[in-house]
């Protein structure tokens, strides 16, 4: 295995990607709307293929608001059938983010000679490109730098939901355990879930440039639900989710560089093995978790019954 | 634009590449609206979601073993074996995270279905760099070939067809029950576990012969939509069950052919779209829980309350609190009746608007007071009679208490049928007052002014 300069930044932009959704992502579990994450990261191609069309370039800002704006009607689609319809939840997620995958595909298609979107690009990402993408060679500490413009999207991304998550702590709180009293106490809960809607469609879209949907959708709920079983804190949960999606970011890197070469494989790709390496660290979680693991409570348990 | 000879080619399936292509989304259709009838009742819609990016890892597995063996990495059974072997195993672990842990089904899924998927593009990545024989064309078993299928795939489908609807069939009544009380099902000694194993079983099956074929964005969306969309027409699981499988078949034709003849439409999306169509009218103008005829028995409800609120509020004035043959009709000021409840002045309005429009009242001097005509006293008789039977139904046998029971009683005197009314009669035969018509109220009646 070598080391490059290269192989720091895939490491950094893999981390910050990760760290961004799994602040959120602590939100969706706890709601239980995980699957949020998975509709919206669908949901999205419509609105980048519009503001494609719309602007004729690949500006971020303008995929931003696409993306943010379709990202936030999937959640009221899904809001609107399942509660005007009765039709269970699930399913109403389902028909939405199928619906407006279809109809983002569509548009892809029959724009094919002005739109340049790749929707395979848009799923699986390029992680191990986005380091060539330099904008800024800063001088440190007598070190050269290159840092890539994704590092520079993605630390927007981080600071952005930090903010979001230090100012309404409290209020994401009240309303993740018990929406009907954060209502009664003034908090207005619906608000919240819009805001964290919105949030979840701006990190969905900077991430998956970078990264591609797969690690989004990993990273927003593996490492949240890993930390539901340490914990029974929030702001305790929030951090370990955060560490635990910079752990899978790191050795996911790494793995992807070694262990094919177990197997005679040269190498493989950074994303996947990430969300690989997250899914370990959840299954020895859930397997050895001291309070919530279901070995310790199977040893609670035969200890009770003798 | 295409011409009409060219329509009525494609839609006759006159072509062959275009049949072949427009049978095959139809029988998938059928099957997948089939199967997701069961899952939409078991609330479990996005399994089909989680297990079809689970087969992606199996998919590249079966391929490296293939080749590591000297066999052929593409031979179709192989692959199609090896997505079965990684869906089910994704589907045993949700399960096993939702037993086992605190963590929830949604997030189950989630799990499953990320990591899952991020193995298989792992897995995939390594076998591009692999020396012997290239990887290309894997992915399009994810993504599906819609537009070029070819034979092997039209009698994977028919067998599997064949399956799922011979296996729903002989095994209605099992999961009929398995869908509605699982508990109860599991009570009579039926082998729960292992209906739910077979059920998954069949939707793997049409996952994975399906996926390949059409790719998963329409996996997913035939799962849920046909049978989402029926819902809204009945509240027969066997009707559901076919009008899922007819709108799947529906949405897999219209679709495979409006994308034959336009040139680079993609089929699978249009088909989703096609599906998204029927479930939006369904969900419009569906005859059991659509929208529209929902709203529609609302309003009529409410409306139907109001008017027996406003002739038993009328009725209980006239009455004064004593109970006589004869009662003392007179006109009632508005200001007496506005007090009886907490109503509106506009609801009450309203509700009195209605009531002259029927005949049931009359204001013969024309000021802010109304008087029942004799069919509005008849049905202001009845519907204090059904309160009243009831109330009395509720003290003698719930043990509510008297001064609760007019609340309680409140609700459900809307909906007592014809059968019911007659049943607490002849249960309270013996404590209706005789001669009267209607029983007298067993507890006092607050005023209203």
């Amino acid at each position: 295995m070598e080391w490059h300069g290269i192989d720091t930044w895939i490491v950094i932009i893999g981390a910050l990607a990760a760290g961004a959704c799994a602040l959120l992502g602590n939100f969706l579990v706890l709601r239980k709307m995980s699957m949020m994450g998975d509709a919206i990261s669908h949901a999205v191609l419509p609105g980048l293929a519009i503001a494609f069309m719309v602007t004729g370039a690949r500006a971020s800002l303008s995929m931003f608001i696409g993306a943010a704006i379709v990202g936030v009607l999937t959640a009221v689609f899904t809001q609107w059938i399942s509660r005007f319809g009765k039709v269970d939840e699930g399913a109403s997620m389902g028909i939405v983010f199928t619906t407006l995958f279809a109809l983002g595909l569509l548009l892809i298609v029959l724009g094919a000679d002005h739109v340049d979107l790749d929707p395979s690009c848009v799923l699986y990402g390029a992680i191990e490109l986005t380091p060539l993408d330099v904008v800024w060679r800063p001088t440190l500490f007598g070190c050269f730098l290159e840092v890539p413009r994704a590092a520079f999207v993605l630390v927007g991304v981080v600071l952005l939901n930090t903010v979001f998550i230090v100012a309404f702590f409290k209020e994401l709180r009240i309303s993740s355990f018990d929406a009907e009293l954060a209502t009664a106490m003034g908090i207005y809960s619906k608000l919240m879930h819009y805001l964290l809607m919105t949030l979840v469609a701006v990190t969905t879209v900077a991430c998956f440039e970078v990264v591609g949907s797969i690690i989004v959708i990993a990273m927003l709920i593996v490492p949240a639900a890993t930390a539901h079983l340490l914990t029974d804190r929030l702001w305790l949960m929030v951090v370990l989710s955060v560490l635990v999606a910079i752990g899978s970011a790191v050795l996911g890197h790494l793995s992807a560089l070694i262990v094919p070469a177990w197997f005679g494989f040269a190498d493989t790709s950074t994303s996947g093995m990430m969300a690989v390496i997250a899914g370990l660290i959840f299954s020895i979680v859930a397997l050895f978790a001291p309070k919530y693991g279901v070995l310790p409570r199977l040893v609670r348990k035969t200890e009770t019954v003798r | 634009m295409p011409e009409l000879a060219d329509i009525c080619n494609v839609f006759l399936l006159r072509d062959y590449n275009t049949r072949l292509v427009v049978i095959c989304t139809v029988l998938l259709g059928c099957a997948c609206g089939l199967m997701g009838g069961f899952l939409l009742l078991r609330k479990r819609s996005l399994m089909g979601d989680t297990l079809s990016h689970a087969t992606l890892p199996g998919v590249g597995l079966s391929f490296i073993l293939a080749v590591a063996l000297g066999g052929d990495g593409k031979s179709l059974p192989i692959l199609l074996v090896g997505a079965a072997i990684t869906g089910v195993i994704g589907c045993a672990a949700v399960l096993f995270i939702r037993e086992q842990t605190r963590i929830k089904d949604d997030a189950a899924m989630g799990i499953v279905l990320s990591v899952f998927f991020g193995a298989g593009i792992a897995i995939l990545g390594a076998i591009q760099t692999m020396p012997e024989g290239s990887a290309a064309g894997l992915e399009s078993f994810i993504y599906g070939k819609t537009a070029s299928m070819v034979m092997s795939d039209f009698q994977i489908l028919v067998f599997v067809t064949t399956c799922v609807i011979t296996c729903s069939l002989l095994l209605f009544k099992e999961l009929r029950l398995l869908c509605f009380d699982e508990t109860f099902a599991a009570a009579l000694g039926w082998p729960v576990k292992f209906l739910d194993i077979l059920l998954l079983a069949l939707i793997t099956a049409v996952t994975v012969a399906g996926l390949q074929a059409v790719g998963l964005i329409l996996i997913i969306a035939f799962l849920i939509t046909p049978a989402a969309a029926a819902r809204f027409w009945t509240h027969q699981l066997d009707r559901m069950l076919v009008l899922s499988a007819l709108i799947g078949g529906a949405s897999g034709w219209l679709g495979a052919s409006l994308s034959a003849f336009i040139p680079r439409l993609p089929a699978g999306a249009v088909i989703v779209l096609v599906a998204a169509l029927f479930f939006v009218v369904s969900l419009l103008i569906g005859t059991e829980r659509g929208v529209i005829v929902r709203f529609l028995r609302q309003s009529q409800l409410k409306k139907r309350m109001g008017r027996q609120h406003l002739l038993r509020a009328l009725y209980e004035i006239l009455e004064g609190g004593r109970v006589t043959e004869e009662l003392n009709i007179r006109t009632v000021p508005f200001r007496q009746i506005r007090g009886r409840r907490t109503w509106s002045d506009t609801q009450l309005r309203d509700y009195i608007r209605h009531a002259y429009n029927d005949g049931l009242v009359e204001a013969p001097n024309k000021v802010d007071s109304i008087l029942l005509t004799k069919t509005g006293l008849a049905e202001a008789a009845q519907v204090t009679r059904n309160h009243r039977l009831w109330e009395m139904y509720l003290i003698e046998y719930a043990d509510v208490a008297p001064s609760r029971v007019d609340r309680d009683a409140d609700m459900v005197e809307h909906v007592l049928g014809e059968k019911m009314v007659t049943r607490l009669e002849n249960k309270l035969r013996a404590y209706r007052s005789a001669g009267s018509l209607v029983p007298q109220s067993p507890h006092p009646i607050h005023p209203g002014d």
